[in-house]
């Protein structure tokens, strides 16, 4: 299983903050796991889009789509931070 | 070193007092504060909800103190983020850095604020009387970030 976090404009448009799946089958990587994510419906795709900027953590650590990910991962998406 | 996330507000001259105590080798503090403004693109801010990723922030913010420390030539750094829902006027985030000389705390000091302003996962939420919006990211934070890695 792999726990998947939303975060602001994400989690508020797609009405979901946490949420536990089992890993998907092929999904070795942050892209597969987001192109998995996009096939869930409109919202999924336009938030979770390709180009859009999105930001991804895996474990906590800000990543590349390229990041590998595995059973047991945590990983969150949002956009771009606008703290302090 | 230290960081903290919390909603309550924090007392500048005593955050300073606790960071510099019984170091006498202190010859420098430098700080900043960011605050509330009442107007943002052009509209009134009623309130702003600020949104964080509890365990990455904190864990962020330490990386990014850290490196501070491997750069510059500091004592100590104190970063307190506020989260939850402010008002114009109200403190965000106070940085705090205690070196020998001025020059080390006041480069650590901005590098702290630039990084933390793009690596950090805090989010804020504007309540203006357009409704509600999520600020954007500005791409002059992310130029300001991208300055110290020459």
């Amino acid at each position: 299983m792999i726990n998947i976090l939303y975060f602001a404009r994400i989690k508020e448009n797609l009405g979901i903050g946490k949420e536990t799946v089992a890993l998907p089958a092929n999904a070795h990587d942050v892209g597969a796991l987001t192109a998995w994510l996009r096939e869930r419906g409109a919202s999924w795709q336009s938030e979770l889009a390709t180009g859009k900027a999105l930001r991804v953590a895996v474990n906590q650590a800000m990543v590349g789509m390229d990041a590998s990910i595995k059973d047991g991962d945590e990983i969150a998406y949002f956009p771009p931070v606008t703290g302090g | 070193m230290s960081v903290r996330v919390q909603t309550a507000d924090f007392d500048i001259s005593a955050e300073m007092a606790a960071l510099r105590k019984g170091n006498a080798k202190i010859g420098a503090i430098a700080s900043f504060v960011g605050l509330v403004r009442d107007l943002n693109d052009g509209d009134a801010v009623s309130t702003m909800t600020l949104e964080h990723y509890p365990g990455m922030t904190e864990k962020a913010l330490e990386e990014i103190v850290t490196q501070a420390q491997s750069r510059w030539d500091i004592y100590d750094a104190l970063v307190v983020h506020r989260v939850g829902k402010l008002l114009p006027l109200d403190q965000i985030v106070l940085v705090v850095v205690t070196s020998a000389h001025r020059g080390e705390a006041f480069a650590a000091c901005e590098f702290l604020m630039d990084y933390l302003k793009t690596q950090a996962p805090f989010w804020k939420k504007e309540e203006t009387p357009k409704g509600a919006r999520w600020v954007d990211a500005r791409e002059s934070d992310d130029a300001a970030a991208a300055r110290w890695k020459a």
